[in-house]
């Protein structure tokens, strides 16, 4: 079983945390988020242009390039990651440029040995798929396709195809880390997507607490918060890695109490 | 490289591709806006409806034609300078005539009828020196739509003539603190509202960069600069130009004037960079000193490092303080058409002055750095060679930083 299928066959649905590489002790924060009970983790590769990002996870690359993060860096970071976390599934999260500067094998291969299981490459929809995703797959890396209230019938067939180890559904059509869609539209969306595929389908962008995080499992597969999580580095620094412990763990209690519920 | 292709007008490809150039690399939410787009662009291009009132407006509203202008003082000057029998003849395509003054408003027209098209009820823009900015808040006035420019905190500094117009014109002007505070990040901005408000905004793009069908688009609204200066030079001369020259950031203006010459092998072209402090300093001349990559939708040559991160470009012309270019320009490039040099601020500051003295005319800042590569490689050819420059800009708006750079106090 790979590490996505064993995260996702957990008894509840899995918490999905994304942090950005190099924003602060990075090793330490995700240690805080497996001891908080993350059950997936999305590194973020900083990015110098993140038109996609909102102004917490713009404010963290900033920080994170302040401190001199390399392409380099992060991999090591991923590397150490994996060494210390055999079993917790590994996600590269970020932008085309820094992901193919060097090639696509190059980085297909780089994300291979640091023991990366997945990438989310935000500006590569798969009409340009032969940029990067070929060769993530002869690597064995899943391609983490993004699918968006815009995303038709039409379109969906061909956004699943090549498409591995869950499916991110963006709820809002919008940046990271603003408003939340209303709970009715997930519902409506997250049942239209099971009847096209069998991955596990995770939630995120603008999901703040731990309430509106058990709200999504109900329905959801996985639950991704991220920009919240980075406003904790920003606002504790070095004191950050308690912080996020502690806040993971209410996003963990709240997930697997909703399924309960639900149950 | 490429194989030589049968004509060099056909691109791009159905992908949105020029050669490993160009594409549509945006986000997934993005994606279908960017499909509608290039359906609407499609039905538009077959309905002569929409040609006869983009072309009404250009000719009743923005001016058009501009005039192709023999610059007789200019080429003397340089012809004293020149080797015995060089010194080449330079005409000056003005579309600084323009109503607002730069080539821009050319693009503006042909997107928001698309936008129009296309039910979009709000408009959006980015904008470095303001004239892109300035041309879109002029046809949201003209059209009765609201419109939200999005500027860098530092090129509002340097261009508030600019910042003043399109308020006056009824923009909004939302200045951007992220990164260098100019172009690129205005652009990154621009994306962001674009994404949060898919389904009501039109983002009219200001140069031939950005997703396909953006680069074509663009491009095609601004072709109408060459077709003129052709037909022109034809009507006063009876032949072809010997050299185009026109400077690029994005580089709209450019392949506008390029693009209808490009099948006619005796025309050569020089696109101009900016090369700010010098190519071996700060600058924002993304071939001379840059690599293929992808950023804002497109793969094009990017001034970045060796992690693929974005480095800030430099230039005394917020107009070209971009660190990318246009795909085409970068297939054009690749392919060897079009030949692509480099202006520092010193030269274009010098070619500026230049011109106010000897033709009457204040340029932009921009066209300032196609004037300055004129003043090379005009010596070097017959004088009975001819050169079109095209004069992409006015002045105006740089009045400033010229007396800032020239030590002036006003």
């Amino acid at each position: 079983m790979t590490r996505f299928a064993a995260a996702f066959a957990k008894p509840h649905p899995a918490l999905v945390t994304f942090v950005t590489a190099g924003d602060g002790d990075t090793a330490a924060i995700l240690d805080a988020l497996i001891a908080g009970g993350a059950d997936v983790i999305e590194l973020g590769m900083p990015f110098t242009d993140p038109m996609a990002d909102g102004p917490a996870i713009q404010a963290a690359n900033l920080r994170s390039f302040a401190a001199g993060t390399t392409t380099a860096d992060i991999l090591t970071i991923a590397k150490g990651f994996r060494t210390r976390h055999p079993d917790v599934p590994l996600v590269l999260m970020g932008y085309a440029n820094p992901m193919t500067r060097r090639g696509a094998d190059w980085f297909a291969a780089a994300c291979k040995e640091a023991g990366v299981d997945g990438i989310i490459c935000v500006d590569i929809p798969f009409e340009e798929d032969d940029s990067l995703g070929s060769e993530l797959r002869a690597a064995g890396v899943d391609q983490i396709r993004l699918a968006t209230p815009t995303t038709d019938a039409a379109r969906l067939p061909a956004v699943l195809d090549g498409a591995g180890g869950f499916l991110y559904y963006v709820s809002v059509a919008g940046i990271t880390g603003l408003q939340q869609a209303a709970q009715a539209s997930i519902e409506e969306a997250v049942a239209r997507l099971r009847t096209q595929t069998d991955l596990p389908i995770a939630v995120g962008f603008g999901v703040r607490t731990p309430e509106q995080a058990a709200q999504i499992a109900r329905v959801a597969d996985g639950v991704v918060v991220g920009s919240a999580l980075v406003e904790l580095v920003a606002q504790h620094g070095a004191d950050a890695p308690r912080h996020i412990e502690t806040f993971t763990r209410s996003l963990a209690a709240a997930i697997q109490g909703a399924k309960e519920i639900a149950a | 490289m490429s194989t030589q292709p049968n004509s060099f007008r056909s691109q791009p490809d159905e992908r949105g591709h020029f050669g490993i150039f160009g594409g549509r690399f945006v986000a997934e939410t993005l994606m279908p806006l960017v499909l509608d787009l290039e359906r609407e662009y499609r039905a538009a291009q077959s309905d002569p409806a929409f040609a006869a009132e983009f072309d009404d407006l250009l000719t009743h509203y923005v001016g058009r034609p501009s005039p192709l202008y023999y610059a007789e003082r200019l080429t003397e000057e340089l012809r004293n300078d020149a080797p015995a029998g060089k010194g080449a003849q330079i005409w000056f395509k003005r579309d600084e005539l323009n109503h607002t003054g730069a080539h821009k408003i050319n693009n503006c027209i042909g997107q928001i009828l698309l936008a129009r098209r296309m039910g979009k009820t709000r408009i959006i823009a980015e904008t470095g020196a303001g004239q892109h900015g300035v041309a879109t808040a002029t046809v949201c006035a003209r059209f009765g739509l609201p419109c939200v420019i999005y500027m860098g905190a530092r090129d509002m500094e340097r261009q508030q003539p600019n910042v003043f117009r399109m308020k006056l014109l009824g923009a909004e002007v939302i200045g951007v603190e992220s990164g260098a505070r100019t172009l690129k990040d205005a652009m990154n901005e621009a994306l962001r509202d674009w994404v949060a408000n898919v389904h009501d905004t039109f983002y009219i793009i200001g140069t031939a960069a950005g997703p396909h069908p953006y680069p074509e688009l663009v491009r095609d609204f601004q072709s109408v600069i060459g077709k003129e200066a052709r037909a022109q030079l034809l009507d006063r001369t009876g032949r072809l130009p010997d050299l185009l020259v026109a400077a690029i950031g994005g580089g709209s203006n450019a392949i506008g004037l390029f693009h209808p010459f490009l099948d006619d092998p005796s025309v050569s072209m020089l696109g101009v960079e900016a090369a700010g402090h010098g190519l071996d300093k700060e600058h924002a001349a993304s071939l001379a000193g840059g690599a293929p990559g992808i950023l804002h939708g497109n793969r094009t040559y990017l001034l970045q490092n060796e992690d693929g991160q974005i480095d800030e470009a430099h230039s005394i012309s917020a107009g070209l303080d971009y660190p990318g270019i246009g795909p085409e320009h970068a297939w054009l490039r690749d392919v060897g058409r079009v030949e692509y040099t480099s202006a520092t601020d010193k030269e274009a500051l010098d070619a500026f002055q230049l011109l106010c003295r000897t033709e009457g005319i204040i340029p932009a800042l921009e066209p300032a750095h196609a004037i300055a590569a004129v003043t090379k490689v005009a010596l070097e050819m017959d004088r009975d060679a001819i050169i079109i420059v095209n004069l992409c800009g006015r002045g105006d708006k740089d009045i400033f930083t010229v007396a800032e750079a020239l030590g002036t106090q006003i």
